[in-house]
């Protein structure tokens, strides 16, 4: 009896060995196939690139440094300046919200036809996923490049190209969520006779919908300054603004731009937790 | 060996544990009885300091664990291991690697997190599995097992930690009779053979009596009962249970005693 129990041990500690063994073999070519990715970019960069990677260091502060002492010699004038550039800043934020919300709505629905503890069809889960990629493929510049050149200069073309890459980025995430969800739930009103909708709505949201909500904030966030760099390309707001300046370099107004950006950007951030603690502890979803 | 010493424990206005003492000097298998909210679980998990208790001691040989810090609160964690009644694995990890995380605490901190255990974890853990049936399991993963098997990994788990109290929270209160057997006859066995002190919450009268040697009956964060399992009249199992004493007397709902006819409810 002592004997096969011995026994047993030293199988399965065997089986352990040879198990441990594959991991490190993985481990050691995924590491290997990094570190070729890694250094065989940065050689062929430096063989195509003129200069070396390190050339330019020098001027690094040269630009920060006119900035600052820019902003500096316009005294106090430099605040009225914060304040000629917030409504600019409105419409740019107007833009990254509504893109954002439009973008959050189409991702969930479409999310749930990329989840495949949903959806038993494998034709409609790949067709849904293969969209989203393709959505989430081109950045948002390239699509409003495009649109920008159809359509003239505006904000309807930004609005466009944002809330498509949301809709891609945010699906991908959502089925990513949906598909971790626990299905005890789910089953459970699928015993009682619940259907799909009711299912989804009833068993799955209440799960997934503060990781949404948190993916979502994010989103926006990412989203403000995506549209800040569309209006490099003629989609107005703060980021035509930013653009004028820097080309005509108005230091004290670039500076005035760029504070405003950092503040936005930290003010969606405390805000963001907020709201995303209130909706989390609070609402009964 | 095991001291608890007037602990307090409050949550809010609520009074989860109003001065509660006993001790043991022996390692033998106490249950604590008592109908839900009566304060079993607060207890175990004070005694373990997953909770805070508000006052307050527990003296083991004589030292008060209750304010040990860092490492010496972790190491006492260590020599008192704890099992759930939802078995608290984790369920991504096979079951292997689930009984060697009970060594945690006594691991080097670097290879632990990089996962490298030394084969005489591996061995003492797949004797482990071995002892309670479970070494064919050992490379699945935990979540593959059911109720009764997941609670005899957690027991595995608990052994790995070799300690020298086991404090078992309704460690039967999900299982079929069946295999709640052989979960309190794997508690009773390592507390005969390994002599190690088990505290073990129980919500069934007759679970205590064939399994405990010595029995502790709790009332809305009182003590109300102490004695030997065989003075456990069932006048006093109703005093300790108070309106709920039919549904404890009912030997059908996740009792460890098969082949009875469960008793049916009068329309």
């Amino acid at each position: 009896m002592t004997t096969t129990t011995e026994n047993s041990v030293d199988v399965y500690l065997e089986r352990l060995h040879a198990q441990a063994k594959t991991r490190a073999l993985y481990t050691v070519i995924f590491i290997g196939a990094i570190v070729f990715v890694i250094t065989s970019g940065v050689i062929f960069s430096e063989e195509q690139n003129a200069g070396s990677l390190s050339r330019g260091l020098d001027q690094f502060w040269d630009f920060p440094t006119d900035l600052f002492s820019g902003a500096w010699a316009a005294g106090w004038d430099w605040f009225g300046l914060v304040g000629i550039y917030t409504p600019e800043l409105f419409r740019t934020i107007n833009l990254a919200l509504f893109s954002t919300a439009l973008g959050f709505i189409c991702a969930v629905f479409l999310s749930l036809f990329a989840s495949t503890n949903l959806i038993s069809n494998g034709w409609v889960v790949s067709l849904t996923r293969r969209t989203l990629d393709v959505l989430r493929s081109f950045p948002e510049l390239v699509i409003a490049i495009a649109l920008l050149f159809l359509m003239g200069k505006g904000e309807l073309p930004a609005l466009i190209a944002i809330w498509l890459h949301t809709v891609g980025a945010l699906g991908k995430l959502f089925s990513e969520a949906v598909e971790n969800c626990d299905m005890k739930p789910v089953e459970g009103l699928q015993s009682a006779g619940a259907g799909w909708w009711q299912r989804v709505r009833f068993g799955v949201l209440p799960q997934v919908l503060p990781l949404f909500f948190s993916y979502g904030i994010l989103r926006l966030e990412i989203n403000v300054r995506a549209s800040t760099i569309l209006g490099f390309v003629g989609a107005g707001g703060i980021g035509e603004a930013l653009k004028t300046n820097i080309s005509w370099s108005y230091e004290p107004d670039i500076m005035a731009i760029m504070a405003l950006l950092v503040i936005t950007i930290t003010t969606l951030d405390y805000l963001s937790t907020y709201v995303r603690n209130k909706l989390i502890g609070g609402i009964q979803l | 060996m095991l001291e608890v010493k007037n602990l307090v424990k409050r949550f809010g206005t609520n009074l989860a544990l109003n001065d509660v003492s006993f001790s043991t000097d022996r390692a033998e298998v106490i249950g604590v009885i008592g109908r839900s909210g009566a304060g079993k679980s607060t207890l175990l998990r004070t005694i373990n300091r997953l909770n805070k208790a508000t006052s307050g001691e527990v003296l083991v040989d004589g030292r008060d664990v209750l304010t040990l810090k860092g490492n010496e609160k972790l190491r006492w964690q260590k020599d008192c291991a704890m099992i759930f009644q939802q078995f608290n694995l984790v369920n991504r990890l096979d079951v292997i690697t689930n009984v060697i995380l009970g060594s945690l605490n006594t691991q080097p901190p670097l290879k632990a997190m990089l996962k490298l255990f030394s084969d005489e974890d591996r061995a003492f853990a797949l004797q482990l599995l071995d002892r309670f049936g479970m070494i064919d399991t050992a490379l699945q993963r935990a979540e593959t097992l059911s109720g009764g098997q997941q609670q005899r990994v957690a027991i595995c788990r608990a052994m790995m930690q070799q300690p020298t109290i086991i404090l078992a929270d309704e460690p039967i209160a999900s299982l079929d009779p069946l295999n709640a057997r052989l979960v309190m006859e794997a508690l009773h066995r390592i507390n005969r053979e390994e002599n190690i002190l088990v505290v073990c919450n129980l919500h069934t009268l007759d679970t205590a009596r064939n399994y405990c040697d010595r029995v502790i009956g709790m009332r809305t964060g009182e003590v109300v009962f102490d004695g030997p399992s065989s003075d456990l009249t069932d006048e006093m199992a109703r005093e300790i249970y108070g309106a709920e004493a039919d549904e404890a007397f009912e030997p059908g709902v996740t009792s460890t005693s098969l082949g009875r006819t469960p008793m049916l409810a009068e329309a």
